[in-house]
This record gives C-alpha cells, structure tokens and sequence, in this order.
C-alpha cells in the first residue's frame, strides 16, 4: 500500500511566544514550527499500516520553503519521501486555495490511501480534508478512530466518532481519511530514523509544477482576511486555597453554591 | 442582498441537534440587524421531524429529502444539496454547528462553491462588508475579527455561543428539490454502534470533572467519576490520561480532543498546558486540585486547590453528599 499522510508545520502550540506581524498574521518567526498535532497521529496510522500491509508513508506538505526542517522530523518518524508544494504565491492562502493546491498536488502521487489530522492548531478549521476530498472525488471517511483496509478486497473500513460511540462506514480505495488522536500515540524517531532522514528525498513543487498559478490559488484570492486581533480580557485573580483536605473541600462547595453552581 | 442559512444537523436520536437550535437563535437576531431573510436548510432521509423542530424557532425552513442518508455517511450528501441549494439563490451567510457533521458539510461545501470558510466563530456582527467574525486563536491568547473578501461565506460556530431559544411564532416548513446531481462518491455506514460511557456527550454538559496525569490510572477515574455523579456532570480528561489509554478518547478535551464550555470545570491532577487550555479555558468557572502550585493551571484557574486530589477529591466528595442530605 501507498499512503500519502498530509503533513503541516505549524507554530509550536506549546511555545507560547506568538506574535502578530502589522497585518495581524502570525510573525511566523516569533515561534518554531512544529509538525501539526493530528498529523502526526495520521502519520502513525500510516506507518502502522504499512507495517502490517507493505508499502510505503508519502508525505505531501503545502508550506513555505523553510518547511523541510519539520519534515525531517516526519520523515525520522518512518515516512519514504516527502512532496514539498512552496510558492511565494501561497503566502496568506485560505483554506479554499490550500484544498485546491493539495489537491492538484495529489493527482501526481498515485496512492490507496490519503491520511490527514482531522485540523490543524494553528487555524482549527477542520475544513481543508473534506474540501480536498470533495476535489478529488475521493470517498471522504471522517474523523477516523479506527482504520482497516481490505486490500485484497480493495476496500477500507472506518469507525467514525458518533454521538453515541461510532459509525462503520466502508469505501472502495482510494479514500481520504481524517484521523483523530484515538488512532494511536505516535511514536519517537529512533536514532537511526533520525539519521537514515537526513537523506530522504524531498521533492519541492511551485505552482507551475502543478498547472496553477497565482491569480487563480494563494494570498492573491484568499476569500477571508483579518479586521483586527484583540487581547482577550483576563479571567481575574485566582483563590488559592493551602488549608488541609477537610477544610479546603468545604470552602470549595461554599464557593459553588455562593455561584449557585450546585 | 442574500439570505442568512442554517443549515440543521440531525441529533443522535435523528432530530435536530442542540447546536443547530442554538445557530438559529443566533441566526435570528443577525437577519434582525442585517435586514436579511432567515432560512434554515434540513436534509434528511425523513426530514419532517428536523423540520418542525427548527421551525420553533426561525420563520422559514426548506426541506430535503434524501433517502441515501439512511444507509449513508451524512456530511457529504447533505453538502452537496446545500451547494446546490446555494448556486441557484445565493445566500449571503451560510452558519453550520463546528462539531464534526459541521465541519465536514463547511468543506465539501467550500470545495463545491469556492465559499471561504471561517471557524469556530464565538460571535458574529454585521458591516458593512458582510458578516464579521469573532474567533479565539493560540490557545485564547488573541481574539481575532475576520470578514470575507467577497462579503459572503460559510462560518462554523461554536457550542453554547447563544442558548436556543424559541421564536415568539413558528415558522413555515416547505419541502424542496435541490436539484443536486449527487456526483461525490456516498460512505455506506455498515453499522452504527453505540459504546457505553460516550452515552453523556461532554460538550452538552453543565458540569464536567476532568482527570489527568495527576489521577494516575483507570482506578483514580473511578474517584473523578464518583464526583462527576456527585456534581450531575461529565467525565473529562486530558490528552495525558487519554493516551495512557485510562479512559477513551470521547472524553478528551483540548487542541486534540473537544471544545468544552460547562458552567463548572473542575479538574483534578490536570497542569493544564496550552493544548489542555485550548478546550475548557471558557468554562464558566474554573477549579483545579493540584500538588504543584506553579502548575500553568494556576494562572487561569478561579479556585485552586493545592493538594493531593486523593485527599481533597474524596473530601471534597464528603462535603457534596452532606449538602445534599
């Protein structure tokens, strides 16, 4: 099997360091790139996957041309190559254009399976996997906790959340799957998957490699923009509470029902 | 001038999600200030019964029948006549839940019109550009007001932004053809399986006590279970506890898991790091047990306890079952 896992660097949610550039865009300099969190569970996924199957992890990232630093880490992770879509046109891209961008990027990586996180920290949509589906016209199985393929049989079944546990659902491959963090903690890149990373290919493509261009996908003809960025208000001070369990729980439940909370 | 749409996702049980009776109160006070029509939009294998219940609470509903949707992954096929819907009366506003079904229909939607997308929005206004949107970014750190270029788009709002809240008059339910050719490939669901402990949905409920790494294994969720039933509430936990593989993945809240806002959020051995804050931090009230008082959950939690969660948890226990005689 062949699985392309779509991978973003975003800013480090843990660092806690951003900062707005003038156009109230994250000055991505103020914070180090990290791989997107659910990415990296759809990447595990991946490699489990083709453990047990054969095969090999593609990843296909859209980022600005720094990214390959973040990919290394996914490729120390076990991934075979990795697909680098970069363009200075891309800056300010919505998530309209990074669908249409990852999609056409797609049609030249022949696969069974697309992975990808179900959103990104940095932007929280959860909209660029079904877009990019809708794209390719590939079956779209959501928020996935649990992924079987049948190769044999050339299809794939999911479970997908529901309210009330989760849904089965089954779909000839190639499909794209978006992947929840119930899929499996990833793993460390070992020494040696660091190391053999170094010299893993990745292959940069521009705009014009995939027949775009820039009057048509990226910041030119992004369809939302930002008015103003605010601080929110704080929360106020916090009542620490020192005193022994007994008296602690009491003060704590007369704090609740002073709330009217219970 | 275009209309406002909400487009209704079906609850568990097969009516109308809590989410989406809450967008259409929102929805409605929006067309107020925006002088624009209100519809909402309900597809379904058997739609009348969604229907109805919207129209409790915004004046005009078409509905859409689509059999496929009994046997059928939903998101897609609703999608699809939304778009539809969309190229022959172009709305100005399309609002649908930020859950999962939400978020799904938002993309497929945006992939068929070329619609922007804004998410999670917290509130909306109306400018002169169109719709403004209020979202929180980095963990709470900014709140960021976006717009469309084009003055029109898809926005996916969050739970409890407005508490649903029924119209003074009922509104009128009209059955549509979409006119959707159906082009994008239908997920059968092959089974729908209910799993014991997902049955109290975390984002609905009023009261949440969550564990993490501090409770220490399955068992200590026993304790934070106790106080759950204690409080009326909901069992949360941190990515920590839920990769441990101490409790399922349903119950997780933050970057990775789910966007809660209870009116109470009492957690117990969590440090709340960013990714942790990201999903409760706008809880009505928040109260933490913890050991280590430099946790990062002391600097936004309301009340924090320093101390052993299974001293004070148990107490605190105590204390609850002797107010309530």
């Amino acid at each position: 099997m062949r699985i392309v896992v779509l991978m973003k660097p975003v800013p480090d949610p843990a660092s806690g360091g951003e900062r707005l550039g003038p156009d109230g865009r994250l000055d991505r300099n103020s914070v180090p790139a990290v791989v997107n969190g659910n990415d990296e569970y759809a990447l595990e996924a991946a490699l489990k996957l083709v453990e047990a199957h054969g095969g090999e992890v593609v990843l296909l990232s859209m980022a600005p041309a720094n990214a390959p630093e973040t990919m290394r880490k996914a490729l120390a992770m076990g991934a075979a190559t990795g697909v680098l879509v970069t363009d200075p046109a891309l800056e300010g891209s919505c998530a309209v254009s990074t669908a249409k961008v990852l999609a056409a990027a797609l049609t030249t990586v022949e696969c069974d399976l697309v992975l990808a996180g179900v959103d990104t920290s940095d932007g929280v949509g959860g909209v660029v996997g079904p877009a990019i589906a809708t794209l390719t016209g590939l079956p779209l199985l959501s928020y996935a906790t649990v992924i079987e393929p049948d190769p044999g049989a050339g299809t794939v079944r999911v479970r997908r959340i529901s309210p009330t546990g989760y849904d089965l659902l089954e779909a000839p491959m190639p499909a794209l799957i978006t992947c929840t963090q119930a899929l499996g903690e990833p793993r460390y890149p070992s020494l040696k998957g660091i190391m053999g990373a170094r010299n893993k290919e990745i292959v940069t493509r521009s705009l014009a490699d995939l027949g775009l261009d820039g009057a048509t996908v990226g910041g030119a003809v992004t369809t939302t923009s930002i008015l103003a960025t605010a601080s929110p208000p704080g929360r106020g001070a916090t009542r620490v509470i020192r005193e022994a369990p007994d008296e602690a729980a009491r003060q704590v439940v007369a704090y609740l029902a002073e709330r009217k909370i219970i | 001038m275009g209309a406002i749409w909400v487009i209704a996702e079906p609850s568990a049980t097969g009516g109308l999600a809590t989410i989406s009776a809450e967008i259409a109160t929102l929805g409605r006070s929006l067309a107020a200030t925006s002088g624009r029509e209100l519809v909402g939009i309900v597809i379904a294998a058997d739609p009348a019964g969604a229907a109805a219940e919207l129209a409790a609470y915004l004046p005009n509903v078409r509905s859409v029948a689509e059999p496929a949707a009994q046997g059928h992954a939903w998101a897609t096929l609703a999608a699809q006549h939304v778009a539809a819907l969309a190229q022959a009366d172009p709305p100005d506003l399309i609002l649908i839940g930020a859950g999962l079904d939400g978020r799904d229909v938002a993309g497929v939607v945006s992939a068929l019109t070329g619609l922007g997308v804004l998410a999670n929005a917290v509130s909306l206004s109306w400018t002169d550009g169109g719709p403004a949107v209020e979202m929180s970014i980095f963990g709470g750190k900014f709140v960021t007001t976006c717009v469309f270029t084009g003055g029109r788009g898809i926005v996916t709002v969050r739970p409890k932004v407005v508490e649903a809240e029924p119209a003074p008059a009922g509104g009128a339910v009209t059955a549509v053809a979409s006119g959707a050719t159906l082009d994008l490939p239908a997920v059968p669901v092959v089974d729908r399986v209910s799993e014991a402990g997902a049955a109290v949905s975390i984002e609905e409920a009023r009261i949440i006590v969550a564990g993490g790494r501090g409770v220490g294994g399955p068992e200590g969720f026993g304790l934070v279970g106790e106080l759950a039933a204690a409080l009326g509430g909901a069992v949360g936990a941190s990515r920590a506890a839920v990769d441990s593989g101490w409790i399922p993945y349903a119950q997780q809240i933050g970057q990775t898991g789910k966007i809660v806002k209870p009116q109470l959020y009492l957690a117990l051995g969590i440090s709340g790091a960013i990714q942790h804050k990201v999903g409760m931090q706008t809880a009505g009230t928040i109260v933490a047990v913890n050991r280590d008082p430099d946790a990062p959950i002391a600097e936004f939690a309301d009340v924090l306890v320093i101390g052993d969660l299974f001293e004070v948890g148990p107490a605190l226990l105590g204390e609850l079952r002797a107010r309530a005689g």
